[in-house]
């Protein structure tokens, strides 16, 4: 009895442990861009993980893809 | 780095759809999801201007104000992007985005709608960079890869500038210098010179009127 008893007490009790979170906001941390994918299928011209390359490189893709400008004069 | 940002050149857009259909095919968006189109304003009227619009990834996106699971985040490099995970397909962003960014994918009997897809500036989601998983939810990660969108790329008039907002800002500075017109940048002043939330404003190049 007393065990039954303390079973349907912790079952009561310990019913919200298995919950999972539901607070607002749960939104999972993005990778940076810059880190790359880890394939070989990049652009070249920089470094995966590095922030500075990666920056420097798409500036210069800007420039030399977009600014037709700066390619024809 | 500044800012990521879109700017479409009016003076240079020839409405022909090629930024929509290079979008489609990159990130094999499904019927009926148009992440980019061409709006043409006055048409058929002599002087008629077509712009390519999508999600401008605002300095102050509404979307991110309104959505009550707040699916919304923006990365290092300001590109407003979601998580499909969270989101519920309300569609208060929907009605909150001044461009009509989110779109609905009719899934489902009776039309239920989808989780919203928008344009993500090709920078993915929120799951491993380059993977399998982000490329079915958001699409191809092209900044991941070193690449800038895919619509800005292909232009065939370089009308679309995509990528550091201060790159792009010179080249439309420069442009209008040349050839002395058309300095309106039509949705600048919406997506990055908001004043909301107590954010200082985003001034437009010089010598270009938002």
């Amino acid at each position: 009895m007393k065990l039954a008893l303390s079973i349907a007490v912790l079952s009561v009790l310990l019913a919200a442990c298995g919950e999972k979170p539901q607070a607002l906001g749960a939104v999972s941390k993005d990778e940076a861009a810059y880190k790359g994918t880890g394939k070989s299928f990049v652009a070249g011209g920089w470094k995966q993980g590095d922030r500075i390359s990666w920056e420097s490189q798409l500036k210069a893709r800007m420039q030399r893809g977009q600014n037709d400008y700066s390619r024809m004069n | 780095m500044a800012r990521m940002k879109f700017i479409c050149d009016a003076e240079r857009c020839i409405e022909c759809n090629g930024c929509v259909t290079a979008c489609k095919n990159e990130h094999e968006v499904p019927w009926g999801v148009n992440r980019r189109r061409v709006v043409t304003l006055n048409d058929g009227v002599p002087g008629e201007r077509s712009i390519s619009v999508a999600c401008m990834h605002c300095s102050d996106a509404p979307c991110m104000a309104v959505c009550p699971v707040n699916c919304f985040y923006r990365t290092d490099e300001g590109v407003v992007l979601h998580d499909k995970d969270v989101c519920i397909g309300c569609g208060y962003c929907a009605y909150a985005c001044p461009f009509g960014a989110p779109q609905f994918p009719s899934q489902g009997t009776f039309g239920v709608r989808g989780k919203m897809d928008k344009c993500t500036f090709c920078a993915g989601g929120p799951e491993v960079n380059g993977s399998q998983a982000e490329f079915e939810k958001y699409g191809r990660n092209r900044l991941a890869e070193g690449k800038l969108p895919i619509c800005a790329e292909m232009c065939s008039t370089k009308a679309l500038i995509a990528g550091d907002g201060d790159v792009v800002a010179d080249i439309l500075r420069n442009r209008v210098l040349n050839r002395g017109k058309g300095a309106e940048v039509w949705g600048w002043g919406t997506a990055y010179g908001s004043k909301q939330a107590g954010q200082p404003g985003v001034a437009a190049p010089a010598g270009v009127k938002s």
